[in-house]
């Protein structure tokens, strides 16, 4: 167990990986000499050469694309996307290549490549570089999708997602790069696939991930000095999403509010939300809240920025308020 | 056959595209008899010598098409009766009835899957490139696609990472004139599209269509600089004898324009250089005719006669087996109604 960031997890990850399975190659814009737009693959060219960490021409499309077909034939490729807002770029041969290449071919052919990319606010870097767009790939069957909230998870979630037999879209937080914590590199949080109770709590439910669940878990510690125990469920990955632990602990707790930093409508917290009405019905006290983006483009000036997406403040004041129908200042 | 044989290839290239048009009468007929999955159904009829440049590739060569790819496919060595069976959504067919005519696929013939994207696939044998480079296998892709995907720009993207990387890959133009309903004289602001892939450094080469020979000499070339890392780019000047697809009747071309591109018959132009080199007789031919014809009969009525998958198996190959699975709604819904307290 040692301390190290949510980069350098990512970036061990990849190192340990590569070591093991000579297949994985790198391939991106900026990912050998450059070393990464936010030096997740530094040094990693001078490690395994061009052959395995290849920069590419800013061709996103043919990345992607390349990336399918060297996944088809037998390496394992990690697909680069230097900012998740590029995905409209990608989305053919994401959605329509390698999320349904399997199931045209009747099971044949399997895409086993990883597409890291990352996305969310934080620096201010307005509308076409800050956003959170999970939903566009939850949306598709046949993409697995990832999106790692803490130290460990970061390193084992992209080692599981190196050995998965399809697609995984594993979507790094560029907030989250600097984020500090223990790195076991022989133990996971939890199993691929199954959601995680960072916090107990009796008297909500939060649901989230990514760098929601940092504000989440700070969020909880403020409502706890209220006298409110929020329990706070890591979901990390949304694709497969195991919806047992979630069930029991809204079943218990009667209350569920679900924190993303994506702009709401038609948001994966909008699909959780609506899991958990489903089967939750009857247990609920309380509707089912959502908290997310403001459904406006991202805002380059910082004010504007934090103003629209959630924070542990906001959190804790939407918690409050479903709970104890504290109405904050804003309401 | 004639004693005066002394090369039988040309001779097997004639039947392969004799299949070929055999195979695409009856999955027209097919069509008419209401017996396909669905009405996309592009026939390849007007550009069989492709066939010269399948039959410059090598067993364990790999390749992609486009929504007009039986063609390729069949050349590439597919059992017609499974082609059938999975154009018309059979269990039997190549993927189990899932793909039908436009993602048609098989691992073990190297055909790594037919699109229906414009261009889609095409960056899919740089990837292949990647790995046969990165193994030193010796092995080769090709992407088979239409003059359609000319304007799409993952093909530039894809031309540039080929040369850029030194990739055994090669780019088969077959340009048949038409992107649906839009001759290439609509479409490209500049004919000719060799000098597109040589802008790129690609070895571009051009065969006119109606000359299987030509095509595979053109192709044989290609073949061995992309097996040196020296990828290329072909383009087949062919025309396409019907519709766009079985419905389209071809109303935005003249009758006198349809007549003059279906005298450039690939296979009219292989009887006659063929006889006229000694090669077969007339006879030889029309008993390779005869064969095609019979063996295509058989994968129709085999196919007419091949059942539908199980509703189940909608489910399967969604992911690999062994991990999670797509949860029928049934499922959901029954768990949701069934564990609310009344």
């Amino acid at each position: 167990m040692t301390e190290t960031t949510y980069r350098e997890a990512i970036r061990q990850a990849l190192i340990d990986a590569m070591q093991t399975d000579p297949d994985i190659i790198l391939l991106g814009e900026e990912v050998g000499l450059y070393g990464g737009a936010y030096g997740v693959t530094k040094g990693l060219i001078d490690m395994f050469g061009a052959e395995r960490v290849i920069d590419a021409p800013i061709s996103e499309p043919a990345i992607v694309g390349a990336a399918v077909g060297a996944a088809m034939t037998g390496l394992r490729p990690v697909a680069e996307l230097m900012y998740v807002d590029f995905a409209g770029l990608v989305m053919d041969q994401l959605a329509n290549q390698a999320a349904k290449s399997r199931y045209m071919f009747g099971g044949q052919i399997g895409v086993p490549m990883v597409l890291r990319t990352q996305g969310g606010t934080g620096r201010s870097a307005a509308a076409q570089h800050s956003q959170s767009l999970e939903a566009w790939v939850m949306h598709v069957p046949g993409l697995r999708l990832v999106m790692p909230g803490t130290v460990n998870d970061a390193y084992h979630l992209l080692r599981a997602a190196l050995t998965q037999p399809d697609p995984v879209v594993f979507i790094e937080h560029k907030g989250l790069y600097t984020l500090k914590g223990d790195l076991d590199p022989a133990v996971p949080d939890a199993p691929w696939g199954v959601p995680l109770v960072r916090r107990e709590g009796a008297d909500l439910t939060i649901l989230t991930y990514s760098r929601m669940l940092q504000e989440s878990l700070a969020a909880a510690e403020a409502l706890a000095a209220r006298g409110v125990e929020a329990e706070v469920i890591d979901l990390r990955c949304l694709n497969p999403l195991d919806e047992t632990a979630i069930f029991a602990s809204v079943r218990r707790t009667g209350r569920a509010l679900v924190v993303t930093e994506a702009a709401v409508t038609g948001s994966v917290a909008s699909e959780i939300a609506a899991r958990v009405g489903e089967a939750c019905f009857d247990w609920l006290e309380e509707p089912v809240l959502r908290l997310g983006g403001e459904d406006i483009p991202i805002p380059v000036a910082p004010a504007l920025e934090r103003g629209s997406i959630p924070d542990a403040a906001l959190i804790a004041e939407t918690a409050l308020w479903l709970v104890r129908r504290e109405a904050p200042a804003w309401a | 056959m004639t004693e005066a044989r002394s090369n039988i290839a040309p001779v097997l290239r004639y039947a392969a595209m004799r299949r070929i048009r055999s195979f695409e009468e009856r999955v027209g007929e097919l069509f008419l008899r209401g017996q396909s999955a669905g009405s996309m159904l592009h026939l390849s009829i007007g550009e069989e010598a492709v066939v010269g440049m399948t039959d410059a590739m090598a067993p364990g060569d790999t390749f992609t098409t486009h929504h007009r790819g039986h063609g390729v496919f069949l050349a590439r060595g597919a059992d017609p009766a499974r082609m059938m069976a999975e154009i018309a959504g059979k269990e039997s067919g190549y993927c189990r009835g899932k793909g039908g005519s436009m993602h048609i696929a098989d691992r073990a013939l190297g055909h790594l899957g037919a699109n229906a994207i414009v261009g889609g696939g095409i960056p899919h044998v740089v990837g292949a490139g990647l790995t046969y480079r990165n193994r030193r296998s010796g092995q080769i892709s090709v992407a088979f696609f239409g003059d359609g995907a000319m304007s799409q720009g993952i093909l530039y993207e894809s031309m540039n990472m080929a040369a850029l990387w030194h990739l055994p890959v090669i780019f088969c133009c077959i340009n048949n004139q038409y992107g649906m309903g839009t001759r290439v004289d609509r479409s490209a602001g500049k004919l000719g599209f060799g000098g597109r892939a040589e802008a790129f450094g690609l070895i571009a080469a051009h065969a006119e269509g109606q000359e299987v020979e030509a095509v595979h000499h053109a192709a044989r070339d290609l073949v061995a600089a992309a097996r040196d890392g020296r990828p290329g780019f072909l383009e087949i000047d062919a025309y396409r004898f019907y519709g766009h697809a079985r419905m389209d009747k071809s109303p935005y071309r003249s009758p006198e324009e349809e007549a003059e591109g279906r005298a450039r018959d690939p296979l009219t132009t292989a009887r006659a250089r063929l006889a006229a080199e000694g090669l077969a007789d007339a006879a030889d031919l029309d008993r390779i005719d005869a064969a095609a014809a019979v063996e295509m009969d058989a994968a129709l009525e085999a196919d007419v006669a091949a059942a539908p998958p199980g509703l189940p198996t909608m489910f399967q190959d969604v992911y690999a087996p062994g991990t999670p699975a797509p949860r029928p709604q049934a499922d959901r819904l029954r768990a949701v109604l069934s564990e609310a307290p009344r």
